[in-house]
């Protein structure tokens, strides 16, 4: 046993993947089931079980291989440095081939060929991506397609996260124009009545398997039963079962992916990207905050002073906001109210924040009201003061002294949260880094610039926090000159 | 007359608290209330502003009148609460503002007296509890009989017709007694004052009257002399001479 132990271990570290895949009893493939159909997603009919063109590949890979297969789910922006980690042995989800991927793990020859298509609303007159210079074009983050918008000067690319939104927010006249493969644009453009076909042959990709570094045995294996499965025609079966969409007869693309960009390294340009990230992050929380304060004490003050139902209104909100995801009320904001109410990224992330931490703010209020000894609301009524005066001079001004340094606390708890933002499009601190990382291939010096971006600026508020308190439990004259300043 | 109780009765949850107060008062007079504690003499104090709610009977101020069940939180109390000052024995300064904002908070914003006017005047009343160089201090700066001081001359800030005092003495420490005693005895006769207190030679020495709560009924209301020496109810009896 402890030979056997040892002798798989010696394997892992000579990096024999077939060996290891053979000591495993199985092999193990990566995909991201929010990538959907065609894909790898749930059978709607048994959602036990797993359907789709890449699930039928890898059944006949395996079947060639002689173990069976395991499906792990992986976020699809991560299955890079998940593979890297050794959670699974194979990517199979739509992987392109590119220069940048091709420096850092192994690809397999090509078991899908398609083309990048642009797409816009009908009848638009900017169908090229010459003419879509000057407008926002949006795309998934990381792929080929977001390459060669970026290697188009005056293009502004607009990111997602999955396949749905970029043609949403397309419908939504948000960006003008969706750059995309054939698979994801027949799926999940072209199904929407009110968008055409611009341009179906911008360039043409393949999707690739993608392997761990080290794996070079594994590596032949597969080509080999992807080149036999070429041959007997049993690729071809998959792609016609799952109506993947036949390349255009256009014969050479007009920008092949071969002119990409060499990789990026982290140089001045791209410390200036993280400063304009990090700026963003600070100005969206800024102003969360700056709207989370003030509808907080409105909130808190409702449910303290206000008739039944305003306190009940109130009560409501703060359960709500506080009892669901964030990320969830981004998402309506952003999308689910769009036909109604069309907000920008950038007011929508501010609005989703500050509405969001409103909730907890009001919270802070409600308890630093509630610290305000009696005496004090006794003795304002006593000297005729309304109850709105005697909140305003006299019970808020200690309250709010009281509420600071928590505030401050959220408010640092909040430039973190503000990454979440990235799910509507903005393009803040956190995002930057993950889009960098993947240009530069590595996750360390992004990751680290990232963290000291962060440090940087939530460490003098987590230092004004702490004098905050300090003076709250120090002589009350300090405390009010930090109050008035 | 400035202060005309009848049948005055209070209950919390079913016990009587207060059960028909019937008392007058004079203008420039100063009642002493003293009683055991739980008697009821503070509760009547607050009910006279209106920061308690009183079940029946009739209050007349200072030339307002006052109904049973007003909530303590009704607008149409303002103009009382202008009328009648209260000091209360945990003082309830303004923390965050200095001995003179806390003195002119209440002119100008309740009043919407000219600043410069209300700070002149709380100087005067600074002057007058012998705090005239204390003026820009912190409440947390201030000892509590310098406190209570303060709170008394913001109280008289508002010129009120009648001064209600709930044991303003009780909070301080023997030393610190004696001065507000004294402001207290300044005071005597320029303002009418309603102090409760377990001051026995403050009662005997500055009072007019001296009114004696027991179980929520005022049971004596005479002179000093009247009440201490020739008491006529004898809870008073044992009150003044617990040993004899």
């Amino acid at each position: 046993m402890a030979i056997g132990t040892a002798f798989s271990l010696a394997f892992l570290l000579l990096g024999s993947g077939l060996t290891r895949i053979r000591a495993q009893g199985e092999i193990r493939w990566a995909g991201d089931l929010q990538g959907g159909e065609p894909y790898v997603f749930r059978d709607p009919r048994d959602p036990a079980k797993l359907v789709g063109f890449e699930v039928d590949l890898m059944d006949a890979l395996a079947r060639r291989l002689g173990l069976p297969a395991r499906f792990v789910q992986n976020d699809w922006s991560n299955l890079v440095p998940s593979l890297e980690r050794g959670d699974f042995d194979l990517i199979v989800n739509g992987l392109e081939d590119t220069a940048a991927l091709r420096g850092r793990i192994l690809l397999s020859r090509p078991y899908f060929t398609f083309a990048e298509q642009l797409v816009v609303r009908k009848g638009s007159t900017l169908r090229t991506l010459d003419a879509l210079k000057g407008h926002r074009v949006g795309t998934l983050a990381s792929s080929l397609a977001h390459q060669i918008l970026r290697s188009r000067p005056g293009i502004e690319g607009v990111l997602y996260g999955g396949q749905e939104e970029p043609y949403l927010d397309l419908q939504l006249h948000r960006t003008d124009g969706v750059l995309l493969d054939s698979v994801i644009a027949a799926r999940y453009g072209l199904t929407k009545p009110d968008l055409e076909m611009a341009d179906p042959d911008v360039a043409r990709g393949t999707y690739v398997i993608g392997l761990r570094k080290g794996d070079d045995d594994l590596l032949v294996k597969v080509n080999s039963i992807l080149e036999g499965l070429e041959t007997d025609g049993e690729l071809k079966r998959i792609d016609e079962r799952w109506h993947l969409p036949v390349l255009p007869a256009a014969a050479a693309a007009s920008s092949p992916p071969a002119d990409e960009p060499p990789p990026a390294t982290v140089d001045l340009a791209q410390v200036i990207l993280f400063l304009q990230g990090a700026g963003l992050t600070v100005i969206i929380s800024f102003l969360a905050m700056a709207l989370a304060v003030p509808l907080g004490l409105l909130l808190a003050l409702s449910r303290m002073y206000g008739r039944a139902p305003v306190r009940l209104l109130s009560h409501a909100y703060v359960e709500l906001f506080r009892g669901t995801p964030v990320l969830l009320q981004l998402y309506i904001l952003y999308y689910g109210i769009a036909p109604v109410v069309h907000l920008s990224a950038l007011a929508a992330a501010i609005l989703g924040l500050g509405l969001n931490y409103g909730a907890y703010e009001s919270e802070v209020h409600r308890a630093a009201l509630q610290s305000v000894p009696p005496g004090q609301g006794e003795a304002a009524a006593a000297l005729g003061f309304s109850r709105w005066q005697a909140l305003r001079l006299v019970l808020l001004p200690q309250a709010l002294r009281t509420a600071l340094p928590a505030m401050t606390n959220d408010l640092i708890a909040l430039l973190k949260d503000s990454s979440l933002v990235s799910v509507i499009t903005v393009v803040e601190l956190t995002k930057q880094m993950t889009i960098t990382a993947v240009d530069v291939r590595s996750w360390a010096l992004p990751g680290a610039l990232c963290a000291g971006l962060y440090l940087l600026m939530s460490y003098p508020l987590a230092r004004l926090a702490a004098r905050l308190e300090a003076r709250l439990q120090g002589p009350v004259e300090q405390a009010v000159a930090v109050a008035a300043t | 007359m400035i202060l005309r109780v009848r049948a005055l009765s209070k209950s919390y949850q079913g016990r009587p608290a207060l059960s028909g107060i019937e008392a007058e008062v004079e203008r420039g007079e100063t009642i002493a209330l003293v009683g055991p504690s739980g008697g009821g003499k503070s509760t009547f104090l607050r009910c006279l502003n209106g920061l308690t709610s009183f079940d029946e009977g009739e209050v007349q101020i200072a030339g307002l009148s006052l109904a049973p069940r007003t909530s303590p939180d009704d607008p149409a109390l303002r103009p009382l609460r202008e009328r009648v000052g209260m000091v209360f024995q945990g003082f309830h300064l303004f923390p965050h503002l200095s001995a003179l904002a806390n003195i002119t908070l209440a002119p100008a914003h309740v009043r919407r007296e000219e600043r410069e006017a209300a700070e002149q005047r709380a100087r005067a009343l600074l002057q007058r509890v012998g705090l005239g160089d204390r003026g820009d201090a912190m409440p947390a700066q201030l000892s509590g009989g310098q406190q209570q001081r303060v709170a008394i001359a913001r109280a008289l800030a508002m010129q009120p017709e009648i001064l209600l005092l709930d044991e303003p003495t009780s909070a301080l420490d023997p030393e610190m007694r004696g001065e507000v005693l004294n402001v207290l005895r300044d005071l005597a006769g320029a303002c009418t004052m309603l102090v409760v207190t377990h001051e026995m030679s403050f009662a005997r020495n500055v009072a007019t009257r001296i009114w004696v709560f027991d179980q929520g009924r005022l049971v004596e209301d005479g002179t000093p002399e009247q009440v201490t020496e020739h008491p006529r109810s004898d809870r008073a009896r044992s009150f003044f001479r617990p040993s004899g």
